[in-house]
């Protein structure tokens, strides 16, 4: 059916990989309400980057990362230092922090590197259509391509991290005080998260470049949180939706003819509309469904205990008749109609001509819900 | 088990406490000595730096001067032995967790760095809920719980803790009257076991019927002690000011305002 190429597929593994990578700590910044802490970092890691890369003459240099990453963290620092003044809250910090730090990253490249190989779109946009045209070789082996073999490393470590300090991680989100009380520095483990997270965005920028990052590290966790209440599940599931993204957004833009990256972070969107409408239990589909049928069962109810405090007594001739509902309750005759419909299916009453007859189960129901 | 019990080294020991936000004190100076095997309330009215003390004790606040000793020794070598209930309000109840699950996390501290809970954690952590009578809750998601019943998880999460001191910030915030008796009886249950229970606490009420030990908190220490000593009008009047309409001088329960929780930070 497709005659892949290798080529083909490093590029779509490499996609696999940021995705993966990407969404496991998306997870922890979405649940410590700092998805947008991810914006800041991979933006203001530019400047660090450029300099590392003056310095090394090497885009692929492991130095270009531990300068990012060194970056990231002072990005994280920047923005709690302006917010501990308590002149500035968060969000206006971090709208302050990051735009001064890629602008000087942005100044830097246009006065300083115009010419050579770091250009400003593929630091941008990334461009994971060259990713194989760069390859490690260790004493002569082919070991793939260079993105390929630094964000496996880095989707690793992530794994890592996610897995041994798991316990760790999901305290120091959940009651960040108990996590102090007990020893388990929030704060250490805070400025991990966020190295890793420059770390991650520095290596997938060949691929996905520094805006569409955010994408991947936001839309998939947000989307998993739709689907599960367990926090492991959700890293799984966060996971499981980056690789989606990664593979349907190479064959969009294959199909559409189109930026890899561009459909990847697109996918990421139709993923999220689509939990949105059809999460199971949370989902906007599977709300109005229950509110719908928490109409009828309210009726129902309400019907049954009009019926119940009537029953027996002179007055049941009239009141419990389909036709007096609408005196008596307030119900138009054609709403009347569908509640003694679905009453009489769910056993609750049953009828004789126009007369209604509650069965035992209906004043079971009655009693329970005035009980109640 | 009793380490350092001995009758002079008090279960919890302040000096000189000073706690400041930038340049606003929260806490002034404060010494504080609280015997083991009482059960004490914190009060004072809003901002007077109970939960701020709790913090203190928990290591949580970094003092502008003073320290606290637990056990007779500093917090960092006594935390096995301290027990924790933040306020409620301070988590997201929205986690993607269980009540099982945030009953263990009471175990991590035993545990360690990276070492998961295993079976013997899962099973102290169900008696725990036992007691709180949450049992038939374990595998509820947390967001399903009302007020009162996040506030007996909270309490079932410092129950596995086995601790020897307990810190609780306001444990009877927003409960019903159920859930009330049922934690006081079980705060009496640890106090009887030996441990030292302290809580800030709000409804001055409730104070002479569920304590024996109290300190008065406004900034500075007003007074502290034996309920029975030091939960009178002029203590009161001192720390809570005009605030407080009171029924009669030598009344058990003397105060009628209940101020309205605060959450300091």
């Amino acid at each position: 059916m497709f005659d892949l190429t290798s080529g083909q597929i490093e590029i779509q593994l490499v996609a696999v990989v940021v995705a993966v990578a990407c969404a496991l700590l998306g997870v922890f910044l979405v649940l410590r309400q700092m998805a947008m802490m991810s914006d800041a970092i991979t933006h203001s890691i530019l400047p660090g980057i450029v300099v590392a890369f003056f310095l090394v003459q090497d885009l692929s240099s492991p130095f270009l990362i531990i300068a990012a990453a060194a970056t990231g963290v002072l990005t994280v620092s920047l923005v709690e230092l302006l917010n501990r003044t308590r002149l500035v809250r968060e969000d206006a910090a971090i709208g302050i922090v990051f735009p001064a730090l890629f602008s000087i990253g942005v100044i830097l490249i246009a006065r300083f590197a115009g010419g050579i190989h770091l250009d400003l779109d593929v630091v941008l946009l990334g461009e994971i259509a060259f990713v194989p045209f760069n390859r490690t070789t260790i004493l002569g082996i082919d070991l793939g391509p260079t993105a390929l073999v630094m964000m496996t490393i880095i989707l690793v470590i992530n794994v890592l991290f996610v897995t041994l300090f798991y316990k760790e991680l999901k305290l120091a989100t959940f009651d960040a005080g108990l996590a102090a009380a007990l020893g388990f520095s929030p704060v250490i483990i805070h400025y991990s998260l966020m190295s890793l997270v420059s770390v991650t965005a520095v290596g997938a920028f060949d691929a996905v470049g520094a805006i569409l990052v955010v994408a991947l590290i936001v839309g998939p966790p947000v989307t998993a949180y739709l689907l599960t209440d367990r926090l492991w599940l959700m890293l799984v599931l966060s996971a499981g939706i980056g690789v989606a993204v990664a593979i349907l957004g190479y064959w969009l833009a294959r199909y559409l003819d189109a930026s890899i990256a561009g459909s990847m972070a697109t996918m990421t969107g139709v993923i999220f509309i689509a939990g949105y409408l059809f999460a199971p239990y949370r989902g906007l589909i599977a709300i109005a469904l229950r509110r719908r049928r928490q109409r009828w069962e309210f009726a129902g109810t309400m019907l049954a205990i009009h019926l119940l405090n009537h029953e027996g007594l002179p007055s049941a001739q009239q009141e419990n008749r389909i036709d007096h509902l609408q005196d008596h309750l307030n119900w138009d005759s054609r709403f009347a109609e569908h509640v003694v419909r679905w009453a009489e299916r769910h056993g609750s009453l049953t009828r004789q001509n126009s007369h209604l007859f509650l069965t035992e189960k209906g004043r079971q129901r009655a009693r329970e819900a005035i009980v109640r | 088990m009793t380490a350092p019990a001995s009758a002079q080294t008090p279960a919890i020991a302040v000096r000189d406490l000073t706690v400041a936000y930038d340049d606003r004190p929260v806490l002034w100076d404060v010494d504080l000595d609280v015997p083991h095997s009482v059960l004490m309330a914190i009060v004072g009215p809003n901002g007077a730096g109970k939960t701020t003390m709790i913090k203190a004790m928990l290591n949580l606040v970094r003092p502008a001067a003073g320290q606290v000793e637990i056990l007779g020794q500093s917090y960092q070598k006594s935390r096995h032995q301290v027990g924790y209930v933040p306020q409620r309000g301070s988590v997201d109840w929205d986690f993607p967790t269980n009540v099982l699950d945030v009953v263990l996390m009471g175990r991590y501290g035993a545990l360690g760095w990276i070492r998961r809970p295993g079976e013997a954690d899962r099973k102290l952590a169900l008696q725990a809920l036992e007691k709180v009578s949450m049992a038939d809750f374990a595998e509820r998601q947390i967001s399903q719980l009302s007020g009162g019943q996040q506030q007996r998880v909270f309490l079932a999460r410092a129950l596995v803790q086995d601790a020897q001191v307990y810190l609780m910030d306001e444990p009877f915030q927003g409960v019903d009257a159920t859930t009330e008796r049922a934690i006081i009886t079980i705060l009496k249950d640890l106090r009887s076991a030996g441990k030292t229970v302290v809580c800030v606490h709000h409804d001055l009420q409730t104070v002479p019927d569920y304590f024996d030990w109290v300190a008065l908190l406004n900034v500075r220490k007003i007074a502290s002690g034996p309920v029975a000593e030091v939960f009178n009008d002029t203590n009161l009047r001192l720390a809570y000011g005009g605030r407080v309409a009171f029924l009669s001088r030598d009344s058990a329960a003397p105060a009628t305002a209940q101020p309205t929780p605060d959450y300091e930070d």
